[in-house]
């Protein structure tokens, strides 16, 4: 459970992180995005206790990171940006280092051989750290952060650098720690978010401009589902008509693309209602042939954009 | 605090620093005991022991320039300072080891002494009382190092910058008795780190200066916890 209430950092005259309160409960995913600068980065180092803020508190399971430091640590893992790896150390001797400075008191060698297990580095445990490839360096430093089982687990874009099939890996490997663990996950990758994490906090500017569960961030901000449907007639007026009468629709507009010959238009329908079917029966049975049926209601990236671009709160 | 300890002193050794460290002071120390007491016709370790202090100029740096300037610049301290180990374990750790290095070469330099031993009695209060006032001028040192290193993320700044603060430090010692004020001179020769190993180079062992340099070495490595702190809040 991770809790931050009224967190402030100011760096100089520049505002890195305002006011900032939301809680991660146990068991969750919290995608954590936002665009470069808005702060995701100084809430992390916080959170860790590696930057302290100007004002506000960070708690990790009942105990605050500022009072307490000693005792938050031990319950957090963590993966910064760059992980923090020393160059010249074997894989085992690098996590039996860290297993030693975070006073980890689980069987050593099973604890440490199950984490090169789980995070694929099994393979490379007796090589030195510098001579492997970025994806490597990169699950090494996801099993430096699971080192002593800490009970919150932040990683800082865990998937950079590594290649397509070791991404499902990973993902599929931080769903999985997001049943025992809480974890928050900062990415620029919005699929990743969609296909890892339950909950979406986004920020900009150092203020959440969004918050909720994954699915419903989609709906609620997209508002309505979105279709662009071609009809077969040149009559834009009729065409209007007809996909107004469909149920469930709630809006319609002539879409400014149209082929020649054709009639395309933008509809919005209840998101409760699938308009699909109902849409086809109805053209055909006025003999309007539906040549084209596209979903073109708002994704992730639509969102982001529009939430941190104009910076409006919702 | 022991994991950091270990770590820091292997990685004396994965690195080369700790060889080059070791090579030049156990050369530097051959070549000194061969000047000041075969060359000067003398068993007294009492010039080999002074003679010593002023190649710290350049060893000293060794050890110290990159022990937390080269972790700021990896970033890897970002593991020691989110791990659950307070901020004076982690630099208490880093002065341990190179400390530990120091003393190690120290002791083993010790073997110059018993050609000598050949040729004449030698002084063992003598050469203890030097072994400890060098010791203590050495910690005191690293202390100073350790601190200039936390500044940094350039270990090569870092080692100009402890070159040039020793340096400094010997020759306020050099200089310090040709002050013609009173006054400035007590003053300055009671802090002189130099200053202070006088009587146990004549065989003298002083407790009131041995606190003074556990006393130099702990507000270094307090004000280096500092600089820590004050990053933290920036």
């Amino acid at each position: 459970m991770i809790e931050i209430i009224g967190v402030t950092k100011v760096f100089g005259n520049k505002t890195a992180v305002d006011n900032l309160t939301f809680t991660v409960a146990d068991g969750e995913i919290m995608g954590f995005l936002g665009p470069n600068g808005a702060g995701k980065s100084t809430t992390m180092n916080i959170l860790t206790g590696y930057l302290s803020a100007t004002s506000g508190k960070a708690i990790i399971n009942g105990t605050d990171v500022f009072e307490d430091p000693k005792k938050a640590k031990e319950n957090i893992g963590f993966l910064p940006e760059q992980p923090p790896l020393y160059q010249d150390m074997t894989v085992l001797e690098y996590l039996k280092f860290v297993y030693e400075l975070r006073g980890a008191t689980l069987p050593r060698k099973a604890h440490l051989d199950e984490i090169c297990e789980m995070t694929g580095i099994g393979g490379v445990k007796n090589r030195v750290i510098k001579n492997l490839s970025k994806g490597y360096r990169q699950r090494v430093g996801i099993a430096q952060a699971l080192v002593g089982d800490p009970k919150v687990l932040i990683f800082d874009e865990p998937t950079v650098g590594l290649d397509p099939n070791q991404i499902v890996e990973i993902r599929a490997l931080i769903k999985k720690l997001g049943k025992k663990h809480t974890v928050i996950l900062s990415t620029h990758i919005l699929s990743e978010v969609q296909a890892v994490c339950n909950r979406i906090l986004i920020i900009n500017k150092g203020k959440i401009v969004a918050d909720s569960p994954t699915g419903d961030l989609l709906k609620n901000t997209a508002g309505a589902l979105k279709y662009r449907a071609v009809l077969a007639t040149r009559d834009m007026k009729d065409a209007l008509r007809l996909v107004s009468s469909v149920d469930g629709v709630v809006s319609v507009v002539p879409d400014e693309k149209s082929e020649e010959g054709m009639s395309a238009v933008i509809l919005e329908s209840d998101p409760s209602v699938d308009v699909r079917p109902g849409l086809f029966r109805t053209l055909a049975s006025k003999d309007v042939p539906l040549v084209g049926l596209e979903n073109v209601s708002l994704t992730l990236e639509d969102i982001f954009a529009r939430l941190t671009l104009s910076g409006e709160v919702k | 605090m022991f994991a950091i300890y270990k770590r820091e002193l292997t990685g004396y050794f994965t690195s080369t620093l700790g060889y080059i460290f070791m090579a030049v002071f156990l050369a530097l120390s051959g070549a000194i005991v061969w000047f000041s007491t075969f060359f000067s016709a003398t068993t007294s370790f009492g010039n080999y022991f002074f003679i010593m202090i002023f190649f710290f100029i350049i060893l000293i740096p060794i050890l110290t320039m990159r022990l937390l300037s080269e972790e700021r610049r990896t970033k890897t301290e970002q593991i020691l300072l989110t791990a659950p180990v307070s901020l004076f374990n982690i630099i208490f750790a880093k002065f341990l080891a190179a400390l530990t290095l120091f003393e190690t070469t120290f002791l083993i330099s010790l073997l110059n002494l018993i050609p000598v031993s050949r040729y004449g009695t030698v002084n063992t209060a003598e050469v203890i009382s030097n072994f400890i006032g060098v010791s203590c001028i050495a910690m005191s040192l690293i202390a100073i190092g350790l601190f200039i290193s936390s500044l940094t993320e350039s270990q090569f700044i870092a080692a100009i910058g402890s070159i040039a603060v020793i340096l400094g430090i010997l020759l306020v010692g050099v200089f310090s008795s040709s002050i013609t004020n009173d006054f400035v001179r007590v003053f300055v020769k009671w802090f002189s780190i130099l200053d202070r190993f006088v009587n146990f180079r004549y065989g003298i062992f002083d407790i009131s200066s041995i606190v003074y340099y556990i006393s130099i070495s702990a507000i270094f490595i307090f004000l280096t916890v500092r600089v820590y702190e004050k990053r933290r809040w920036a």
